[in-house]
């Protein structure tokens, strides 16, 4: 079960012709594949399209009654591949994935598809993590959509026009037989708002139909010489078709003066993702109403890819310059439109990066001023009664604001309270003091929050499951070992192969740990195949040290309980230094501790007042007892374990102190015994509903405690008040 | 060649200017922006508002910062739909809600808070970053900077702590940051469509509605939380002393500290007298009281009136501190208080018919315990080394201990009942032989720099922690004293001993402080130049 439920959201699924939907931007696009009569839809996990996997998730009943078979994918080949049922069958289907790591991964499946061509309309939806709050390397989809040919939708950041080019993108993949992506980015992915539905629409031809009536065509398979038609078949055929259809779907859009009206010197070629962010700048130029009514001519390219020499044409028409708005680089864009402008050759002039910054967000700032710049050099009069525009640097230089930026400090994310990763790696820096620092390869996944302080380990990230395989040129024997880190979600997408499996088939010295905690934690807590819940769709409970074994592994060690802080020491240790040939494999082993919480409070809560007896438990700190040293926060970072400064003015330093939102996980206690560290923490543990032995046990020792500690405090020389 | 001459009517441009609401919302992951969000766009909408909210969750969807942003506007003619931008423009920004006191301080650098235009809700709690909570001294961030910087790019301010508003009215930050919102009039709504908002949301509406209420009225009340920000922990300066006590012990001690102290130094001493005595027993009190009117006496000799005894005060500080080390004798008897159920039994919201069990984490080692025997033993133990490993492998291992069963409190009781033997032992030998030599080097500095003889005094505050902890922090404090003598005749010794404290305060690696004594020896290397 995912992290968060969408059953609510799930409701919106429902909505019918003339029905308004008002949502999320990834919900939206999830109703709008279901408005497209999909057959089939898969893909993998990952901000910002985790919650279009967890809604169809959560729509099951939806799905079936629809006919729309949803696959949860290994991985994005997988989801990639599976693309394969439109090539020989008028299906239509549609996959989704982060991107651009995900369609990295996918892009074999990706180029053998284009190449060969779909029959069915066949769509991959990628959430284009660029820019800020971005958790990946900043690269463009575009580049993939080029190399292999496949149409790249960028739909106007609303949500009737991203709808609309979802439903337009199947037509435009048939009548071109060819894929196409649509890209969106985060903000409109999170974004809200509206759109009027259509009824949801079964599929005419099933999948059963094409099991039925299996179908093959030898010049559709990417082998010689069908290969080399394929490339002939995209330029000469596919390509127009596409164009064809794009001109008469509409699918780009114009704003501001058209035909007559159309009487100044400049004009805004536009990302469709960027519009949004475009007219508000225009707005700040004075240029433009808060409605979009602009005095600038702006062509909308929804269809990225490919660029549409005839609209180009036309939209240049009387212009001296035109800016393209495209955030990232390369520029592909610009490139291509200065070649088409070239090839025509008219007069008009083709800026973009001239005036834009090259790399990063396009800011409505960042906008503001290379649209301005471009218009003082191109028509000048035309900015000639703007507005001041929003301006905060002046504020910014003030010095008590200036001092701020040396007293905020940084908050990168880190591992939640209670994590259950936090003990491994604790216990990986107590093997450290010990043993000496290692060269550790780490993988994507929450785990790769050791990278931050307090843990600081993990020097480099390959990619989603290739935490093993990144340490393969460490395999040297008689050095110190090779730690390669890698989650249960990257195993299970590619790790087992690529890492594992790489290991043993070279006799690899190092130690390879496998974080499990039962889910695809970091992308929202889906289910994979070694999740311990019990799935009604879908196959969970296999090992991992089963996977392993079976692919050869020797040296094996599994920890069920990650939070013993000392057998995680002493298996890190003895895997860095065992004799043992082979790759040290070792399955660490507890639940997220924020699934866990999901699952179990409710529990908790309902026999708490149902009257059965329950355990509440909780960590604190002995104020007394603590020096302030925090040398507990630097071996564990949980967000409940802070300091506090106290009232004593003995006392300098803060002392460390646990607050309410504490889950007992017990890594405190853990770690302050395995680290030798201090008697400060201690676990209270307060029993709801006590049985018959627990109140025949209190009211043996309290009693005697009272009496005891009476007598002490009669005989302690009192001071009045507090004692210490 | 078009016409250059283009005509645009100057009227058209006042529509451009009209732009519609901005909120931005600065939280960390988990802090519930989203629900605030969606509560905004809710509330707006239901006015028969166009309104859109969207975010960056990106991976600071655990415990990072993050920032949710929301643009309204009314439709236009004809239900003309605005076109509303994706993410705030600093400069342009109508209203910014901070969850946390720093990330209030994140958003003025973001540049969304502006004089001309930004009303800025924020709570002024302190959720620490791990960096601040890391340094093994005091690394918090300091509060009064944010609260500086606002009065500066504001153009209105409502802060006070809307967490504890919130968390005392049994709801989350978001119902109180709403509550706020609603009475700041920043947006064209009446409070009664944001309750609405609130009471169709289904989930903890009642204590969400009291925590709006609650946060609605302070707003409304035009306080700015004085005296309650949660962000200020300077420390209050101590009570004084009082005049007599009941007890005649106590009062006996307390006579002779105000007869042989100078007065500004007896808050401190007081409190340091309670510490050891509560440590160990009256005529440790006594002790204590022994070496401070000798330093008192020297202070005074060395103008120490003209400095207002901070060297006595500072050493009454101190020396307490050196006094009541940490054995476990001490922890055994801390743990084993009446005073310290009751904390735990407060703190857990103990309920009637409920038990209350705590569980402690003990790992002693022989060495602990050696140092508690006393003296003569714990050395012929230490010159045995195999009988010394072989009952080291037996003690040295994680114990639970549980508190209040008859079992483990016993242990404890006997354990704290250790008192009369402390005297005697192996540590307390130590650490009197520590804190001599400490005070002796303070005091020698007192005749030539008043100033670094205080700063020496406060070098104890390295002093702390246990086992391996408490080694390296004697490391430490040998590593800081030994450089300060390499600098004591320098007229600003005082200077680089504070500097080369704060530096070992830093980090717990000590990086910082290799920093600093690589800087003092460059220069007194210099200077002594090479022999």
């Amino acid at each position: 079960m995912a992290e968060r439920s969408f059953a609510r959201e799930v409701e919106h699924l429902k909505l019918g012709d003339g029905d308004v939907f008002r949502g999320e931007g990834i919900l939206a696009i999830t109703k709008a594949l279901l408005q497209s009569g999909i057959s089939y839809v898969g893909g993998y996990q990952g901000s910002p399209i985790s919650h279009l996997m967890d809604v169809l998730a959560d729509a099951n009943d939806i799905l079936d009654d629809l006919g729309v078979n949803f696959q949860s994918s290994a991985n994005e080949a997988t989801a990639g591949a599976m693309l394969s049922a439109s090539v020989m069958y008028p299906l239509r289907g549609a996959v989704a994935w982060k991107s651009t790591v995900g369609t990295n991964v996918a892009s074999d499946a990706l180029a053998n598809l284009a190449s060969g061509g779909v029959k069915g309309g066949a769509m991959v939806i990628v959430g284009e993590d660029y820019g800020e709050g971005s958790s990946i390397m900043q690269e463009r989809t575009h580049a993939f959509a080029m190399k292999s040919q496949m149409w790249l939708l960028d739909p106007r950041p609303d949500q009737e026009c991203m709808v609309n080019l979802i439903e337009k993108g199947f037509e435009l993949s048939e009548a071109s037989n060819t894929p196409v992506m649509l890209q969106v980015r985060v903000r409109s992915c999170h974004m809200t708002g509206q759109f009027v539905c259509k009824d949801n629409k079964r599929p005419e031809f099933t999948l059963q139909d094409a099991l039925n009536s299996p179908k093959r065509d030898l010049d559709r398979i990417v082998l010689p010489p069908a290969a080399y038609t394929h490339e002939v078949e995209k330029i000469e055929h596919r390509l127009p078709a596409a164009i064809d259809f794009v001109k008469q779907a509409g699918l780009n859009e114009h704003f501001g003066p058209t035909g007559d009206d159309k009487t100044g010197k400049t004009g805004l070629i536009v990302q469709g993702g960027m519009y949004n962010s475009t007219i508000r700048a225009l707005q700040f130029l004075g240029l433009s109403d808060a409605y979009g009514e602009t005095k600038l001519p702006i062509y909308v390219m929804n269809v990225c890819y490919p660029t549409i020499t005839s609209e180009i044409e036309g939209f240049c028409e009387g212009l001296d310059a035109v800016l393209v708005v495209e955030e990232g680089q390369p520029e592909f864009i610009e490139q291509s439109i200065t070649t088409t402008v070239a090839r025509l050759k008219k007069q008009t002039l083709v800026h973009g990066k001239k005036y834009l910054p090259m790399a990063g967000d396009y800011t409505v700032a960042a906008l503001t001023k290379g649209i301005g710049q471009f218009l003082e050099d191109h028509e000048a009069q035309l900015l000639g009664n703007r507005a001041p525009t929003p301006d905060p640097v002046p504020i910014l230089r003030d010095p008590k604001v200036a001092a701020l930026t040396e007293v905020v400090p940084p908050r990168p994310p880190g591992l939640c309270t209670g994590c259950p990763e936090r003990p491994i790696f604790a216990a990986m820096k107590l093997a450290f003091e010990e043993l000496g620092e290692h060269h550790v390869s780490a993988d994507i996944g929450c785990h790769l929050f050791s990278i931050l302080p307090p843990f600081n380990i993990g020097a480099t990230t390959m990619g989603y499951g290739l935490g093993a395989a990144s340490s393969a040129a460490f395999n040297v024997k008689g050095a110190k070992r090779s730690i390669s880190i890698m989650g249960d979600g990257g195993f299970w997408h590619n790790g087992l192969t690529s890492g594992i499996g790489h290991a043993v088939f070279n006799n690899h010295d190092g130690v390879f740990l496998i974080v499990d905690n039962y889910y695809s934690s970091a992308t929202g807590g889906q289910d994979i195949l070694s999740s311990r819940a019990v799935n009604k769709r879908r196959v969970t409970n296999n090992s991992i040290v089963d996977a392993v074994r079976g692919v050869g592994a020797k040296w094996v060690r599994q920890i069920d309980r990650t939070y013993d802080v000392n057998r995680m020491r002493d298996v890190l240790k003895e895997a860095l230094t065992t004799d043992a040939d082979g790759p040290k494999i070792i399955v660490a082993s507890s639940e997220c501790m924020l699934n866990k919480q999901r699952r179990v409070k409710p529990q908790v809560a309902k026999a708490m007042k149902d009257g059965k007896r329950t355990v509440k438990e909780r960590f604190g700190v002995d104020e007394d007892v603590c020096t302030g040293d925090h040398a507990c926060i630097r071996l564990s970072g949980c967000p409940s374990l802070s300091v506090k400064q106290l009232d004593d003015p003995l006392r300098d330093d803060p002392v460390a102190s646990i607050d309410s939102t504490c889950v007992a996980c017990g890594n405190c206690g853990e770690v302050a015994d395995a680290a030798v560290l201090c008697p400060s923490f201690y676990r209270a543990e307060v029993i709801h509903n006590p049985g018959p032995w627990d109140r025949f046990k209190a009211g043996l020792s309290t009693p005697v405690i009272r009496f005891l500690q009476n007598r002490r405090a009669r005989r302690a020389v009192d001071f009045g008040g507090m004692s210490q | 060649m078009k016409d250059d001459t283009v005509k645009l009517p100057l009227a058209a441009e006042a529509d451009a200017t009209e732009r519609p609401l901005s909120i931005a919302i600065v939280a960390m992951g988990g802090q519930g922006g989203g629900v605030l969000t969606g509560w905004i766009v809710d509330l707006a909408e239901r006015q028969g508002w166009i309104a859109q909210s969207t975010s960056v969750p990106g991976v600071a969807q655990r415990t990072g910062a993050t920032i949710y942003y929301v643009e309204m506007m009314k439709p236009g003619e004809d239900g003309r739909k605005p076109v509303l931008a994706q993410m705030p423009t600093p400069g342009d920004v109508d209203v910014v809600i901070a969850a946390e006191y720093m990330e209030a301080g994140r958003s003025i650098l973001r540049g969304i808070v502006t004089p001309e235009r930004t009303t800025l809700i924020a709570s002024n709690h302190r959720a620490l970053s791990t960096i601040e909570k890391m340094a093994p001294g005091e690394g918090i961030a300091d509060s009064s900077a944010v609260s500086e910087a606002i009065g500066v790019v504001a153009k209105r301010q409502i802060v006070f702590d809307m967490n504890r508003m919130a968390v005392e009215n049994g709801s989350v930050i978001s119902s109180a940051l709403f509550g706020s919102l609603a009475a700041s009039g920043a947006l064209p709504f009446a409070p009664e469509d944001y309750r609405l908002v609130i009471n169709t949301s289904g989930k903890g509406v009642a204590a969400s509605l009291r925590a709006f209420d609650a946060a609605f009225a302070r707003t409304e009340a035009g306080e700015t939380g004085d005296g309650e920000r949660a962000g200020d922990l300077a420390p209050p300066s101590p009570p004084a002393p009082p005049a007599t006590l009941p007890d005649a012990r106590a009062n006996a001690l307390l006579q002779r500290l105000r007869s042989d102290l100078p007065k500004p130094t007896r808050h401190m001493a007081f409190l340091g007298l309670r510490k050891v005595v509560s440590f160990q027993d009256a005529a440790y009190g006594g002790e204590y009281l022994d070496i401070l009117r000798d330093i008192a006496a020297q202070d005074l000799d060395a103008g120490g009136a003209a400095n207002g005894f901070r060297f006595t005060e500072t050493a009454a500080k101190y020396l307490a501190n050196a006094m009541a080390y940490d054995d476990v004798i001490r922890v055994a008897d801390l743990k084993t208080r009446a005073a310290r159920r009751a904390r735990i039994a407060e703190d857990m919201n103990l309920g009637k018919g409920q038990i209350l069990s705590t569980t402690e984490f003990m790992h002693p080692r022989l060495e602990e315990l050696a140092s508690t025997m006393p003296a003569g033993l714990a050395r012929w133990l230490h010159g045995k080394p195999r009988l010394y490993a072989w009952l080291d492998r037996r003690i040295d291992r994680g114990r639970r201990v549980h508190t209040y069963s008859l079992r483990g409190f016993l242990l404890l009781y006997v354990m704290a009942g250790l008192k009369p033997l402390r005297r005697r032992s192996l540590r307390h030998k130590d650490e009197v032989e520590h804190r001599t030599a400490w005070l002796a080097e303070a005091t020698q500095a007192l005749s030539h720099n008043y100033d670094l003889a205080v700063s020496i005094l406060s070098v104890r505050r390295l002093i702390k922690g246990y086992s391996d902890t408490h080694d390296r922090a004697h490391s430490k404090f040998d590593r800081v004293m030994q450089t300060i003598r390499t600098i004591s005749h320098r007229d600003d010794a005082a200077q680089w001993a504070d500097r080369l404290l704060r530096s070992a305060l830093k980090d717990g690696k000590g990086d910082d402080l290799d920093g600093t004594i690589q800087t003092i020896r460059s220069f007194t290397e210099e200077i002594q130049g090479p022999t």
